[in-house]
């Protein structure tokens, strides 16, 4: 940790893991529920940062995204995905390559150049068109391809849903977005500011879905988190523990489930 | 060069006449069902415009017609409830399975509108012949980037086209494994009528929901 701190240099870094460090020291003091999911030991702590980040977005994220998404015409909307998309093809590319992943280093790489220059700097996505594959990865993932497990369930404040692992692979990942390296502070708070609105816009109908499919948000978002993560590190082939549970009329005997009393 | 064309169309026609037949009289492949039904949904979304506006009348009418009598959604429901599923009574079991459906087939009535214009593919399949369970994982593709759809399907010889599913994964996540934990909290707090009560709530309060955005 100490050497990682050294050479990902800068102050945003330095002060991130600060934050962390005393987030952790935090955590540890928090007390675990007695139901507690054996990925999630921290709900108590994780549950209250999630009611804190869904009162924020209620009361300002979420109004301004809707602003945003029905001021700015779709095309434009899009123009602003792809170019942080773009950006992003460039930490996928390092990552690709820190997890040997050769076709789609490449791939990436490609991506990056074929839209900077030809899609007028990535916000036109001609890479798509030409059928060159987005393989999209993040350090956390990289951390996961060598063996690293994700750790517990972590709500991080604003950022929302995340892992111990993919925490601590946040500072790079931050360092690796090449929008940090914009050297002016405004434009560069800006364009953090533009990226996330528009993330979030994005995800408008996705959360008004949300609402009415889970029964509990907070488990719901966890589990299908938890999942997708999975699911990135392994590239859509996650190793398949088949179905735990079938109790079936056919099949009545569970040996694995302890009743629970009921 | 008119008459080539014309025969091609005859054998089309012909091939696919024979194959709509054969596949209701033989065991199809998992891989070739779920191509064939993807293809077949896909198609009748694009042609209905009552299915794109999200009217959830004609969306259970298809869905009854269309998706049910491949899936084994009482499976589907058992492992969603648990444990608590074996000390659910018959009437109780029945009760879930309609209320699980109902609130699935609400919430993804919302997401007809965006399903126009898809195209998808098949992945290869991952299976030896005599597997009697298998992952199809299929691409959707539309504007964006592609979307992960894949389901695990169970041999039933001779039932329907000879395959069922009982879980989908869209992006990496599983439809059931999503509802486990859940249940598994309404029932620890409630009991299994507890949980059926509150997937009634929720169907009733979407259903009112939907019914004023639709006026709105």
């Amino acid at each position: 940790m100490e050497s990682f701190c050294n050479q990902a240099s800068g102050k945003m870094t330095r002060r991130l893991w600060a934050g962390l460090a005393l987030f952790v020291l935090m955590l540890s003091g928090c007390a675990t529920g007695p139901n507690a999911n054996p990925r999630d030991p921290l709900e108590p702590f994780n549950r209250g940062m999630y009611q804190f980040n869904d009162a924020v977005d209620r009361a300002v994220v979420k109004p301004v995204a809707t602003v945003y998404r029905d001021v700015l015409p779709s095309p434009v909307r899009t123009g602003v995905t792809n170019f942080f998309a773009n950006l992003q093809d460039v930490w996928s590319f390092v990552n690709n390559s820190l997890q040997l992943k050769g076709e789609a280093a490449g791939n990436s790489l490609v991506r990056f150049g074929v839209n900077t220059v030809f899609g007028l700097g990535g916000v036109l996505d001609i890479a798509s068109e030409m059928q060159i594959e987005r393989h999209t990865e993040d350090f956390g993932q990289t951390l996961g391809y060598w063996g690293v497990g994700a750790g517990p369930y972590l709500v991080l404040p604003l950022l929302g849903p995340s892992t111990v692992r993919d925490t601590a692979a946040l500072p790079l990942d931050v360092q690796g977005n090449l929008v940090s390296g914009v050297n002016d502070v405004p434009a560069r708070n800006s364009l953090t500011v533009l990226n996330l609105l528009n993330q979030r816009a994005r995800l408008l109908d996705a959360s008004k879905m949300l609402e009415q499919v889970a029964l509990d948000s907070y488990t719901f978002t966890r589990d299908a988190f938890l999942q997708s993560r999975l699911n990135a590190v392994y590239d859509g082939y996650p190793p398949d523990d088949g179905e735990p549970f079938e109790p079936t009329e056919e099949n009545p005997v569970e040996p694995t489930f302890e009743s629970n009393g009921l | 060069m008119n008459r080539r064309f014309l025969n091609q169309w005859l054998w089309a026609v012909t091939a696919s006449l024979f194959m709509s037949v054969s596949g209701h009289a033989a065991d199809e492949a998992p891989d070739a069902l779920i191509g064939r039904l993807t293809r077949e949904s896909l198609d009748i979304i694009q042609a209905d415009k009552a299915l794109q506006a999200g009217d959830v009348s004609r969306i259970i009418e298809v869905v009854d017609e269309k998706i049910m009598p491949h899936l084994n959604f009482q499976r589907m429901t058992a492992s969603a409830v648990g444990p608590g599923w074996r000390q659910a009574t018959p009437e109780q079991r029945k009760r879930l399975e309609a209320e699980f459906k109902t609130l699935l087939v609400r919430t993804y009535a919302g997401a007809m509108s965006q399903a126009k214009n898809l195209s998808f593919s098949v992945k290869p399949l991952r299976a030896a012949p005599d597997d009697k369970e298998v992952i199809v994982r299929t691409l959707i593709i539309g504007r964006g980037d592609p979307v992960q759809l894949d389901y695990r399907l169970e041999k039933t010889p001779g039932v329907g086209a000879g395959w069922k599913v009982y879980n989908l994964n869209v992006l990496g996540v599983w439809l059931v494994e999503t509802y486990r934990s859940q249940f598994a909290q309404e029932i620890n707090a409630k009991g299994i009528d507890g949980l059926i009560a509150t997937l009634t709530e929720r169907n009733k309060a979407n259903a009112t929901a939907n019914a004023k955005s639709a006026k709105g």
